[in-house]
């Protein structure tokens, strides 16, 4: 079994808002990633699949493939976008790190021909990351 | 659902690899030039990853400023810009990444809430690093 991992960026803003707390609450509980005019991040994702290396091509998954459905499946939908104004899935959950994380795992689920999703890690910045492992 | 959250801190701090039980010439056979008779330093990366269920209320595993918090208090103040072989941690035992990553995990995981996984990764240098299982 290989792991095998692509990685890609993208940037988006997003802010950090629980409607059914008081903004008091929200200030408490996030700091300045409650503002509502919204920030923003390059993050770097990494998407990392398991597999047998094929017998004829040595290849655990196309990587041309991968990076196209990873294009198709999240980062046209996140790049250079606002999470929280733009992204359906974050009308009703908070775009943490860890959420994203889960978020572009439920996107690529079973769009892997070949491989079986292992991890989804994405860096907000280089020394603050998330994975989903599934589960 | 359970996800994982991982922060980097820096450390720097000095050491010197040498076994009291060891002969100079053993210990030059194990440890080459980390036997130095002074010391010399690193630039650690001290990679912490928790786990657990994603708050539905936070979007979060955990406090960002809480696991700073305890980080800095259990880890980088004891051992930041410090020479490890003067210190009480490592009276008893030679201070290789590897017992630095055993030491770090064993403070952070009698610090942290109980329902959290912890997984300590130590870079000694952009080449090796040790993590725990």
């Amino acid at each position: 079994m290989i792991l095998l991992t692509r990685k890609a960026e993208f940037s988006a803003s997003h802010y950090y808002w629980n409607p059914a707390w008081s903004p008091e609450e929200n200030a408490r509980v996030f700091g300045k990633c409650a503002n509502r005019n919204g920030h923003g991040h390059n993050y770097t994702l990494e998407v990392t699949v398991a597999g047998e290396p094929d017998p004829v091509t040595g290849f655990v998954v196309d990587l041309k493939r991968l990076k196209d459905t990873i294009e198709q499946e999240v980062l046209a939908a996140y790049d250079h976008r606002h999470l929280n104004l733009e992204v359906p899935e974050f009308r009703a959950a908070i775009p943490t790190t860890e959420n994203i994380a889960a978020a572009i795992w439920r996107r690529l689920e079973g769009k892997i021909e070949g491989a079986k999703l292992h991890r989804v890690r994405v860096y907000e910045m280089p020394d603050l990351f998330a994975e989903y492992r599934g589960e | 659902m359970r996800a994982y959250f991982g922060r980097r801190y820096r450390l720097s701090a000095s050491h010197r690899l040498h076994a009291p039980s060891l002969t100079d010439g053993q210990n030059r056979e194990v440890y080459g030039k980390c036997a130095n008779p002074h010391g010399h330093g690193h630039n650690y990366t001290v990679e912490v990853l928790v786990g657990g269920d994603i708050d539905q209320a936070t979007g979060m595993v955990c406090d960002l400023a809480e696991l700073d918090g305890c980080v800095a208090r259990e880890v980088l103040e004891p051992f930041d810009h410090q020479n490890l072989n003067t210190l009480d941690a490592f009276r008893n035992r030679v201070p290789t990444t590897e017992n630095l990553c055993i030491e770090i995990e064993k403070r952070l995981r009698e610090a942290l809430r109980g329902d959290l996984s912890l997984k300590v990764r130590v870079e000694e240098t952009g080449k090796n690093f040790f993590e725990t299982l």
